[in-house]
C-alpha cells in the first residue's frame, strides 16, 4: 500500500510536469544541443596557430621557409608586417599567437653555409596551447635545417663523406590514443557533466517548490512516508533523467564516433546509480533550503562547481596541490568519470571498475538517505 | 527616477532577508577562485619517465640529463626490455618512455641523423599533448645545440678532413612575452574570474522576474503605477551592484593570492567588467522574462551560461583549434570578448586600441539583450 501512495505521488508529479512543458523542452532538448556543440568545442589540440612573420630578407630561402608554415596544418599565416615594431599590435590585440622574424641577412647565411638566427616572438597568454606551438615550430625549422644541409652537401660531392644533417630527429609514439584525439577523451566527459547539471537541478526545486508555494504543508497532513515522498519525487526526475542517458549516448556513440569498446548495459546500469546519486543531491539541497533562489545558489556554488572542477573532468587531479587532492574522494563525479572513459575508451569492467561502482552507489544512498531524513524535520 | 528607487529597495529589502544567498552572492566566488585559482593547472611537472638507454655513451646521458634538467620529466629508472617497459606503462608507474638507439654517439659524431623514440600514455589526451610538446621541444633543442657544438669546435672540423663544415644552420630564438614563465595560472585565472562573474550575474537575476510571477505578486506589480523600464531597471540595479562588488573582489583575490599583474589602466578594467555584468544581468533578465517557474529558468539559466562559458569562451580551450562552425557560435557567447579585454588589460598592458571591438561586441550584447527582455515584459504587461 505504500506502492500505491508513492504512485499516487508520482502521478501528481508528472501531471505538475506536464503543466509546464517548457520544461520537458528545456531538459531533454538542451542536453543534446549542448553535447553536439561543445563536443567540437572541447578539445585540447592545437592547430591552424595564428602567426605572423616578418620578413626582412626577401630571398629565395626566406620565402621558402615561410611556404613551410604555410603548407603546414599547424600553422595559418594571418600576417605578414613589414618591419618587426609591428609585432606588437598582432600580439596585443591576440591576432596572432607568435612572431616570426627573418633577418635581413638570412638568405645569404644559409646560402653560404653560415649561421642564422630567426627570432621567434611567442604570446605567452595561453601557456599551454602556446607550449605546443613552440614546439610545433622548431620541429618545423629542424626539418628545413635538415633539408638545406643535405641540399648543400649535394651540391658539394667532396663533402659527401660526411652526410650533413647531424641532427638528432624525435619520433614520439602514444600509445592508447594514438591521434591524441581530445575529443574521444573529453565526450565521456561532457556526458557526465551534462547528467549532472541537468538532474540535480530539477530536483533541487522538487520539495523547497512546495515549500515555497505552501502545499507541502497539505503533503505533510496525508498519511504519506518521508521515505514514500522522496521515492515518489525521485522517480519521475529518474525516468526524465534516463531518457537524457539513452539520447546524449547516442549522441556520442553515433553522432561523434566515440569508440565504444566496453559493455554497453554496464555503461547504462552505471549511468542508473550515478543518476540516484545527482537526484538525491538535489533533493537534499531541496530540503535544506527554504526558497528555490536559495536552493539554486546552494547547488551550483557549493555542488556543481566544485564537482566540475575537481573531478578530473579538464584537470587532473594528480596535478593539483597535496591539500586538495583529499577533497576529490568526496565527489561522485570523480568516480563517474573513471567509469565512463574506462567503458568507453579502455572496455573494462567491473573487474577493473568495482571499487568506483562501489563508491557511487554508497555516494548515492547516503545523500538519499540524508534527504529522507532532513525531510522528515520539515514534515514534523 | 523616483519609481525606479521604490522597486530596487524593494528588491533590495528581499535580498537582505534571505542572507544565505546573500553571502553566497557576495562572498563565494572570492573564496572559490581561491580553491580553484590553485586546483586547476596545466602545468605538467616531473611527468614519471623511463629510460630505455641501448647506447650508454657520454651523449645519450647527456640527451637524458636534458630531460631530467628541464623539470618536465621525473627519471623513474632504466630499463632495457621492451616488455617490461609496457608493462611499466600498462600499470601506470611511468607516463612517459624515452628510447634511445645503439649508435647514437657514433652517429651523431658521423653526422648522421638519428632518430629517438619518445612513447607516451595517451589515456589523458591533454596531458599527452602537453607532454608530446615538452619531448619534442627538448630533443628539438638538444639536436640544436649538438650542430651548434660542431660548427664551433674547430677539433671535430678538422676530423672531416681540414674541409669547413658543410651546411648552414637555422637557430631558433624563441622569446615569451606577457607570460615568460608559461604559467599557467596567468592564463587561469582572468578565465575563472569572468566565469564566476558570469555565473553570479545571469543566476541571480534570472529567477528576479520569474519569481514575481509564480508567486502572483506580478499582478500586484502591474497594479501600482510603475512602467515596465522602471521596473526592469529597479530590479536589476541591486544585482549589478552586488555583483559588481564581488567580482572586484574576485580581482583583488587573483593579485593578492595568484600574483595576477595589473598592466593595464584600473578605469578600463571596471568599465569591460561593468560592461560584461550588464550583458550577463540582462542575459538573466531576459531568461527570467521567457520562463514561466523558476525551475525553467534555473535550467535555461545553468544551461546557457555555465557551460558555454567554459568550454566555448576561450576560457580554457583555444577558439582557433575548434571546427570553422563551432567558431562561429563563440560570437554569441559574451564571455569571449570579456577575455579577450581582461587578458589584454591586466597581462598585456594594452590600451583601447587594441580590443575596442570586444568592447563594442559587449555593448551590443547587452543592448540587444536589455531590448529583448523589454520587449518580453512589455508584452506580459499589457
Amino acid at each position: 500500500m505504500g506502492l500505491r501512495r508513492i504512485l499516487h505521488l508520482m502521478r501528481k508529479e508528472v501531471l505538475e510536469l506536464k503543466q509546464d512543458p517548457r520544461l520537458f523542452g528545456v531538459v531533454i532538448i538542451a542536453p543534446i544541443m549542448q553535447l553536439a556543440v561543445l563536443g567540437y568545442a572541447a578539445t585540447t589540440d592545437v592547430k591552424d596557430v595564428p602567426i605572423a612573420i616578418v620578413d626582412a630578407d626577401r630571398s629565395r630561402p626566406s620565402r621558402d621557409l615561410i611556404h613551410r608554415f604555410e603548407s603546414s596544418a599547424n600553422f595559418k599565416i594571418v600576417g605578414m608586417p613589414g618591419s618587426t615594431d609591428e609585432i606588437d599590435r598582432y600580439l596585443d590585440r591576440g591576432e596572432a599567437w607568435m612572431a616570426i622574424s627573418i633577418p635581413a641577412n638570412f638568405g645569404l647565411a644559409v646560402t653560404t653555409n653560415r649561421s642564422a638566427t630567426l627570432q621567434v616572438v611567442a604570446d605567452g597568454t595561453d601557456s599551454n596551447s602556446t607550449g605546443v606551438a613552440l614546439g610545433y615550430a622548431q620541429t618545423l625549422i629542424a626539418g628545413y635545417t635538415r633539408d638545406l644541409m643535405e641540399a648543400a652537401a649535394r651540391q658539394r660531392p667532396s663533402a659527401t663523406a660526411a652526410p650533413a644533417g647531424a641532427l638528432v630527429t624525435s619520433e614520439i609514439r602514444v600509445w592508447f590514443n594514438p591521434r591524441l584525439e581530445s575529443r574521444d577523451f573529453m565526450i565521456p566527459g561532457i556526458i557526465a557533466l551534462l547528467l549532472l547539471v541537468v538532474t540535480t537541478n530539477l530536483s533541487a526545486m522538487a520539495i523547497v517548490r512546495e515549500k515555497e508555494v505552501g502545499t507541502l504543508e497539505q503533503l505533510s497532513v496525508t498519511p504519506l512516508a518521508r521515505w514514500e515522498l522522496i521515492t515518489g519525487k525521485l522517480l519521475p526526475y529518474a525516468a526524465i533523467g534516463i531518457i537524457d542517458v539513452v539520447l546524449v549516448l547516442v549522441v556520442a556513440i553515433y553522432w561523434f564516433e566515440v569508440p565504444m569498446r566496453g559493455s554497453i548495459a554496464l555503461l547504462f546500469a552505471m549511468c542508473v546509480i550515478y543518476l540516484m546519486s545527482t537526484l538525491g543531491l538535489g533533493l537534499f539541497v531541496s530540503t535544506i533550503s527554504r526558497t528555490q533562489q536559495q536552493a539554486m545558489m546552494t547547488t551550483i556554488f557549493f555542488f556543481l562547481m566544485p564537482m566540475i572542477y575537481l573531478s578530473g573532468f579538464i584537470f587532473p587531479i594528480e596535478n593539483m596541490p597535496a591539500w586538495i587532492q583529499p577533497f576529490t574522494y568526496l565527489i561522485p563525479l570523480r568516480y563517474f568519470l573513471v567509469i565512463v572513459r574506462g567503458i568507453f575508451l579502455k572496455g573494462v569492467g567491473l573487474e577493473v571498475l568495482w571499487p568506483q561502482a562501489l563508491a557511487l552507489f554508497a555516494w548515492g544512498a547516503t545523500v538519499l538517505a540524508l534527504a529522507t531524513l532532513r525531510s522528515s524535520k520539515r514534515l514534523g | 527616477m523616483g519609481k525606479i528607487l521604490a522597486v530596487g529597495a524593494k528588491e533590495m529589502r528581499q535580498i537582505l532577508r534571505d542572507r544565505r544567498t546573500l553571502l553566497i552572492l557576495l562572498f563565494i566566488p572570492a573564496f572559490f577562485l581561491l580553491l580553484y585559482g590553485y586546483a586547476l593547472s596545466f602545468d605538467i611537472r616531473n611527468v614519471r619517465l623511463a629510460v630505455q638507454d641501448r647506447d650508454r655513451s657520454t651523449q645519450s646521458r647527456e640527451l637524458v640529463s636534458a630531460f631530467v634538467n628541464s623539470g618536465y620529466f621525473a627519471l623513474v629508472g632504466y630499463e632495457d626490455s621492451d616488455a617490461a617497459l609496457a608493462r611499466l606503462v600498462d600499470e601506470g608507474q611511468v607516463r612517459a618512455i624515452l628510447s634511445i638507439p645503439s649508435h647514437f654517439e657514433r652517429d651523431l659524431q658521423l653526422k648522421r641523423p638519428v632518430t629517438v623514440q619518445v612513447v607516451i600514455d595517451g589515456d589523458n589526451a591533454n596531458t599527452a599533448a602537453t607532454v608530446t610538446g615538452y619531448a619534442r621541444t627538448l630533443i628539438a633543442e638538444y639536436g640544436a645545440v649538438q650542430m651548434v657544438a660542431m660548427l664551433a669546435d674547430p677539433h671535430l672540423r678538422q676530423g672531416y678532413g681540414g674541409q669547413a663544415l658543410s651546411g648552414p644552420v637555422v637557430i631558433v630564438e624563441p622569446r615569451i612575452w606577457y607570460n615568460p614563465q608559461l604559467r599557467s595560472a596567468l592564463f587561469l585565472v582572468p578565465g575563472l574570474i569572468a566565469y564566476i562573474s558570469m555565473i553570479t550575474a545571469v543566476v541571480s537575476t534570472a529567477l528576479s522576474v520569474v519569481r514575481e510571477k509564480e508567486r502572483g505578486t506580478m499582478e500586484q506589480v502591474r497594479m501600482a503605477p510603475v512602467g515596465p523600464v522602471a521596473y526592469i531597471l529597479g530590479k536589476t540595479l541591486p544585482y549589478l551592484a552586488i555583483s559588481f562588488t564581488s567580482a572586484v573582489l574576485i580581482v583583488f583575490a587573483a593579485m593578492v593570492l595568484f600574483d595576477m599583474p595589473m598592466r593595464g589602466s584600473w578605469p578600463l578594467l571596471l568599465f569591460s567588467l561593468g560592461l560584461f555584468l550588464v550583458g550577463a544581468q540582462a542575459q538573466g533578465l531576459l531568461i527570467s522574462t521567457i520562463a514561466d517557474t523558476q525551475q525553467v529558468a534555473f535550467q535555461i539559466a545553468l544551461l546557457s551560461s555555465m557551460l558555454p562559458t567554459m568550454i566555448l569562451s576561450g576560457f580554457i580551450f583555444p577558439i582557433s583549434s575548434m571546427p570553422t562552425m563551432v567558431q562561429g557560435i563563440t560570437h554569441i557567447v559574451p564571455a569571449r570578448y570579456f577575455l579577450v579585454a581582461l587578458r589584454a588589460i591586466v597581462l598585456k598592458g594594452a590600451d583601447i586600441t587594441a580590443f575596442w571591438q570586444d568592447l563594442v561586441a559587449l555593448a551590443i550584447f547587452a543592448t540587444v539583450a536589455i531590448g529583448l527582455a523589454s520587449l518580453r515584459l512589455r508584452k506580459e504587461w499589457a
